[in-house]
């Protein structure tokens, strides 16, 4: 009885979804916005890329939403590593010891070579992101990349004040242009600056500022999750030889 | 061109099902980082690069390595 109705209710569902499915005319825009936005982008924002036009400037207050996000998504990881750390200890012994191999000789040095080729790429990804596909997000996620590689390769460790530090800093940048722009304009992240010629590096007013801030939050908040559940595994490394 | 797409979306398909499958979890995890990586690949085709980035450095390498690193934390065989 209880499965024939629970039947009856899918069925009930599935055929509204599929019903109002049929309504939606594929293959033809019914919104205007995005017309808009391609052939105002430019003119309006200054920012040639006009996925970082819609990202920063028309839906600017979303993107701190999604800093926001990532932000908490982080401090909840860190949360869950801390209490595991603790169980950990007492349930050491029972498991099995399992062998730590050292990295080889081309994983060490070809990461320590690429570490600053890697850095300098990601920087360059979310400078130009207001030209170039890319950004802010990408860019911060290249970085962590690079320094997963250093974690690889060996020992080398990061300064976890001054990773925290960066990521406060950088989320605080975000919101104080977003302030300025309340303040002179009264809408908050409100483009203040000039917006220069288009196709420039120095163009589009506040994005690049953005843009920089976003990099660093992103890949020091990225970098902290990789430096909190690979920090045991080198203890371990360390203590066994 | 078309008859790559094709190719592309059925390995993705292949990678997506293996990966339920595994019992091993670590293939279970590469098998998942494939279809991540040919993802990046699907959205450059379809003119998406700033897609296609985030895709390819989060999804296929920052991911995948965080769940290796949970994998030698707790148990490898499901």
């Amino acid at each position: 009885m209880r499965k024939f109705i629970s039947l009856l209710l899918v069925g009930i569902i599935a055929s509204g979804i599929t019903l109002s499915l049929f309504k939606i005319p594929f293959g033809t825009s019914k919104t205007k916005v995005g017309n808009y936005y391609l052939n105002k982008g430019i003119e309006q924002t200054g920012a040639v890329n006009i996925v970082t036009s819609v990202v920063l400037n028309y839906r600017g207050f979303d993107t701190l939403g999604e800093v926001t996000v990532l932000f908490i998504a982080a401090l909840g990881l860190g949360m869950v590593t801390l209490t595991f750390k603790r169980e950990k200890r007492e349930k050491r012994e029972k498991r099995e010891k399992r062998e730590i191999q050292p990295p080889s000789f081309i994983l060490s040095v070809g990461s320590r070579f690429l570490f600053p080729f890697i850095l300098l790429f990601g920087a360059y990804i979310f400078l130009h992101g207001h030209l170039s596909p890319g950004g802010g997000f990408q860019g911060g996620a290249i970085i962590a990349s690079g320094f997963l590689l250093i974690y690889l390769s060996g020992e080398r460790r990061i300064n976890k004040k001054r990773f925290k530090l960066t990521e406060s800093l950088a989320g605080l940048v975000f919101l104080i242009i977003g302030l300025i722009g309340l303040y002179f304009s009264g809408y908050f992240l409100f483009n203040f600056l000039p917006k220069g010629i288009a196709n420039t590096l120095f163009s589009a007013g506040i994005i690049p500022l953005i843009y920089i801030a976003i990099g660093f939050k992103v890949g020091a908040e990225l970098a902290g999750i990789i430096d909190g559940l690979m920090e045991e595994i080198q203890k371990e490394f360390k203590a066994q030889n | 061109m078309v008859v790559f797409v094709i190719f592309l979306v059925l390995v993705m398909l292949a990678g997506a099902i293996s990966a339920c499958i595994f019992k091993d979890l670590l293939n279970a995890v590469i098998a998942s980082g494939i279809v991540s990586l040919l993802a990046a690949v699907l959205f450059y085709f379809l003119q998406a690069p700033d897609v296609a980035m985030a895709e390819a450095s989060i999804g296929a390498g920052l991911v995948t390595a965080i769940f290796v690193i949970a994998i030698r934390k707790t148990e490898r065989k499901e």
